[in-house]
């Protein structure tokens, strides 16, 4: 070991606790970068081959009811190279233990053998026998969520008769990785399961023996899925087709592929957060550093040590402060990846989870990481090596400060001299100050972001559940309803008032433009589930013409006026003209109004409702559930309160764990700005402080002249950190926006005074710490020497 | 020999009795002072010379409460300043004492004027920092930073924020050790200025034996003892000096 190598060493040593501070900045950054790219690499990974394995579908239609026979002629179509007919249909299930009807989806079972799309991987049990109608396989998730194993038997109203099914296995499926109830917008496994049954036994039932009412397709490699849905649609309409669509539109698999386009975001922009402030860390320290060895530097030179090896060797201590930060976050990255990766595997439900996190991602982070910090503490080093060794070995000359206008003014004369030394200070370093506030406005900013998360699941709980909905539940008929119908509705024990409800599934086109989107009908006073836009504020729905969601015009380029072609994709499939009437916010769906009655008579098919919203007498909850269980018309049931509850549920704990992680991120980043500040300008001041003692103040007298800059520093930098914390979620929010849901820009007074009070508390922290530095402050040893 | 000055006087500032400093390295003990007695008389310039190492400035640091002697006391009209607390010798040095020292200690943010505001604006009889100024002769460069003066007018800057607080005592650690000759006899006849103005007891460390002449008593040390005190019965005024 060289001794100058030597001298790094006792550098670090010396340096300690700010290394330390500046390597836990470069690894939460780092392992927030390995945490992102590892997931979505675990993610991709397991997509793929979970898809490939299971043979999953590429595009997707359902039909009223369709023959067999049509499936050949199908397979015809250019680009398609196979075909999976099958029936697809919604029951109520009676659970036992388990008041509520849960919604069940049914699936009939895929055909055997290796040429089987969208294949069941089996947890548990075995397939149901196609000669036994009644066995069926449940989805994991939903086995779980009731506790149900082979052998259990529950009840299923199917078209109206009841019966009693018996489990025989468990499942998963590529087409339920995210299962979600139609309408839903969580997953909510107790109330909405996925069953297959034998596909005779569902077309016994169903009346589709000979017949198919779903579709799947595989398609050769380049072929062009828009072609092949277009194509498929046209073959479809005869049969009552509601639009084919690809994968990308097939709600799991949607899902998923969002989720992961949302990690790529994050793994842009927060580690991009702390890597910066770990750059202006770095050079914190380097100048600071250099300032000190001046003379060294100049005693070097002297000796014959090129600028170049001045140069390394400075280069080599960022090196290590960096590999550590980079070590720690790998460390922590790693295991955040795999922690976050399993977490996901709660929610998107894969039979197997690859997480072999290959060494790009490291290799990349490592690389980023190091770069930030060398980036840093590139001006540091340069001016080092170009120090001109006569120069250096000078004491360096006292800075020049100057009077600005600013203490010439009235308010500079009222203020005291230790005010304005600290004033004078920042004045004479303004882009170190406005650095140092930056890094720990970035904090403050980080924390605002993570806790406004909760405050924008509870104002989208509130704008969406409290104030747009006031039904109980939502019932959903198998068949059309005359609207005399309503009033037996009313008559169901319990229910205190109902309204009709009608959605038909259509395709909008506005020029080149089109979207799938139903077009929900809502009668004029619409009391119970009226529509609201993102403040909860009711929007009235007009008396003919759409009431078309913000976003659903943003997509097809409508403004109010203009005219929507509606193909609709049911009955008698008309296709309609209609205006645009009015535009309104949402922060959930994309979704289109119309009218009930307009909706009606535009379809031609008499007054009718798919369903109802009913709002139920508490007391007799039980009764109206156990007489729903029973009823044949009735293929659905969501319950509001339900509905919030797995809302909270679900986002509550994840969002919990990971807002606390922002808050220790949060915390290290403005540990590692308050503490280097501190040091730095506690090893610049030390002198000036202990002439301060002789001349006769006191401990906490020079305490406020060292901690008075960066409690400055830390009030100038709250209200930027709110600013940049406003501008973060503001970007996050609009970069996590999904069709599904757009999460809302709300933040609380008491999100930004909690961020507030956080960054002041862990800079008040490091301030104490660093203060007892100064009452070990040797007056004498820093008097006899020459700075 | 030492040879203390006649037992206190009404006229004594300042008494120190047996003034022992023993500093500790390891298991090395260096004794810096090994019973000293001094007194101080009011308006009195004393002058310290000695070798370095020779135990002056440990003195000086003792007798301006910066440091407590390993032995011995140290009375200031009569208030004992060992075993006093941390709060009474801030206080102690705040009103009373004033420190000059070899390499200024002026703080580089504020100017000369803000300097001497410094100590005025937490003392309680203090002369206006422009009179203080005035007194060294720098009436002319109040608003100037520390960068932008000489280091004769830094140190001069720094002897009129030691004495704007009225002190009764002046403690000088080597004044004029970072100085020319021409500027030295700037400093010293600032200091002797306000030693004849303001009656300030003075004490002045030197290692310059010439400087010695414009004292009234001159102690020499060595080896952490005062072997030596000599009256001088005519003071020079430092134009005369030669070094």
């Amino acid at each position: 070991m060289t001794s100058l190598d030597r001298k790094l060493l006792r550098e670090l040593w010396r340096l300690r606790a700010q290394v330390l501070a500046i390597a836990l900045v470069i690894a939460s950054g780092n392992a927030l970068l390995i945490m992102a790219l590892t997931t979505i690499e675990a993610l991709e990974e397991t997509t793929v081959a979970y898809y490939e394995r299971s043979r999953f579908g590429e595009v997707f239609a359902e039909v009223t009811r369709a023959p067999e026979a049509l499936s050949r002629e199908l397979a015809e179509i250019p680009g398609v190279q196979r075909v999976s007919t099958r029936i697809l249909e919604g029951a109520l299930l009676d659970l036992p233990n388990f008041a509520e009807p849960v919604v069940g989806r049914l699936v009939s079972l895929p055909a055997h053998g290796a040429d089987a799309m969208n294949a069941l991987t089996l947890r548990s049990g075995r397939l149901a026998d196609p000669d036994r109608p009644d066995e069926t396989v449940i989805g994991e998730a939903f086995a779980e969520a009731h506790g149900l194993e082979p052998g259990d038997r529950f009840d299923a109203v199917l078209r109206g008769r009841r019966r009693t099914l018996q489990v025989v296995g468990t499942a998963l499926s590529p087409e339920f990785v995210y299962a979600i109830a139609p309408g839903g917008l969580m997953p909510d496994d107790a109330r909405f399961g996925v069953l297959w049954l034998g596909r005779e036994a569902l077309a016994a039932v169903f009346d589709l023996d000979g017949a198919f009412n779903a579709v799947s397709l595989t398609l050769t490699a380049g072929a062009d899925a828009r072609d092949v849905v277009a194509r498929l649609d046209a073959r479809l309409a005869p049969y009552g087709g509601t639009g084919a669509y690809p994968r990308a539109d097939q709600v799991s698999n949607w899902f998923l592929q969002n989720e992961i386009a949302q990690q790529k975001n994050m793994a842009h922009l927060l580690p991009s957060v702390f890597l910066a402030v770990s750059a202006f860390l770095t050079h914190l320290v380097m100048g600071r550093m250099i300032d000190t060895e001046r003379r060294e530097i100049g005693l070097l030179k002297a000796f014959g040590y090129s600028r170049l090896a001045i140069a390394w060797h400075y280069v080599k201590l960022v090196l290590v402060i960096g590999g550590l930060g980079v070590v720690i976050g790998a460390l922590i990255g790693a295991w955040l990846g795999h922690w976050n990766t399993r977490l996901y595997a709660e929610f998107y439900r894969f039979p197997f989870l690859l997480y072999r996190p290959g060494p790009e991602s490291f290799l990349l982070a490592t690389l980023v990481s190091l770069g930030a910090a060398l980036a840093g503490a590139l001006w540091a080093v340069r001016r080092a090596a170009a120090l001109p060794p006569a120069e250096a070995m000078l004491p360096p000359s006292p800075p020049i400060y100057r009077r600005s206008r600013l203490s010439r003014s009235a308010l500079a004369r009222h203020l005291d001299e230790p005010t304005r030394m600290i004033a004078r200070r920042l004045l004479r370093w303004p882009l170190r100050a406005l650095l140092a506030s930056a890094g720990l406005a970035m904090s403050v900013a980080v924390l605002v972001m993570a806790l406004q998360w909760l405050d924008a699941v509870d104002s989208l709980v509130d704008s969406v559940f409290v104030q747009g909905q006031h039904q109980d539940a939502t019932l959903a008929f198998h068949d059309l309803t005359p609207l005399g119908e309503l009033a037996g509705v009313e008559r169901l024990p319990g229910v205190l008032a109902a309204e009709p409800l009608r959605a038909v599934p259509a395709r909008l086109h506005h020029g080149h433009l089109s979207e799938r989107e139903a077009i929900t009908g809502l009668s004029l006073d619409a009391v119970l589930s009226p529509v609201a836009d993102a403040e909860g504020r009711p929007v009235p729905v007009p008396p003919d013409g759409l009431l078309v969601s913000r976003q659903l015009a943003g997509m097809l380029e409508v403004a109010a006026g203009d005219v929507l072609i509606v193909e609709v994709l049911e009955g008698r499939r008309p296709r309609l003209a209609l205006p645009v009437v009015r535009l309104f916010d949402t922060d959930v769906g994309k979704p289109a109004y119309l009218a009930l009655d307009a909706l009606n008579r535009r379809m031609g098919d008499g007054r009718v409702m798919r369903g109802a919203q009913v709002v139920v007498d508490p007391t007799r909850r039980a009764e109206l559930l156990a007489e729903l269980k029973t009823l044949p018309a009735v293929s659905g049931v969501q319950f509001r309160q339900a509905a919030i509850d797995t809302f909270h549920a679900t986002l509550g704990q994840t969002l919990f764990i990971f807002v606390g992680f922002f808050v220790g991120f949060a915390a290290v980043l403005s540990v590692g700005v308050t503490y280097n500040a501190i040091r730095i300008a506690l090893a610049e001041r030390a002198r000036e402080l202990a002439t301060l003692r002789v001349l006769g103040f006191s401990r906490w007298e020079i305490s406020y002249i060292l901690l008075g800059e960066v409690g400055l520093l830390t009030w100038l930098a709250i209200p930027l950190g709110c600013l940049l914390g406003f501008a973060l979620a503001w970007y996050l929010s609009s970069a996590f926006a999904t069709e599904l849901f757009r999460v809302p820009l709300v933040i609380t007074d008491a999100t930004y005074a909690r961020a507030a009070l956080i960054t002041l508390a862990t800079a008040g922290a490091c301030a104490a710490v660093v203060r007892r530095r100064l009452d070990r402050l040797d007056l004498i040893a820093v008097l006899k020497t020459r700075e | 020999m030492p040879t203390p000055s006649p037992a206190s006087s009404p006229s004594t500032v300042l008494v120190a009795r047996h003034l022992t400093r023993i500093f500790r390295m390891g298991t090395v003990e260096v004794a810096a002072l090994r019973g000293v007695d001094l007194d101080l008389a009011a308006g009195e310039l004393v002058v310290l010379l000695g070798p370095s190492g020779s135990g002056k400035s440990t003195l000086l640091n003792l007798l301006g409460g910066l440091d407590a002697p390993t032995e011995g006391e140290i009375r200031f009209h009569g208030e004992p300043l060992t075993g006093a607390g941390e709060r009474a010798l801030d206080r102690y040095r705040r009103e009373h004492v004033g420190f000059v020292f070899q390499f200024y200690n002026l703080i580089p943010s504020l100017t000369a004027r803000e300097n001497v505001a410094l100590v005025t604006e937490i003392a309680r009889d203090p002369m206006t920092p422009e009179e203080a100024l005035e007194m060294v002769h720098l009436g002319a460069r109040l608003d100037h930073f520390p960068a932008q003066l000489s280091g004769g007018e830094q140190q001069r800057v720094a002897i009129a924020r030691a004495i704007a607080k009225r002190p009764e005592l002046l403690l000088c650690d080597e004044p004029t050790g970072a100085l020319d000759r021409d500027t030295g006899i700037v400093v010293l006849e600032a200091i002797l200025r306000v030693n004849r103005e303001l009656g300030t007891t003075t004490a002045l460390i030197t290692h310059n034996a010439v400087i010695a002449d414009v004292a009234d008593r001159v102690l020499h040390f060595a080896d952490g003892q005062i072997v030596d005190s000599r009256t001088n019965a005519a003071r020079c005024s430092p134009a005369e000096l030669v070094w």
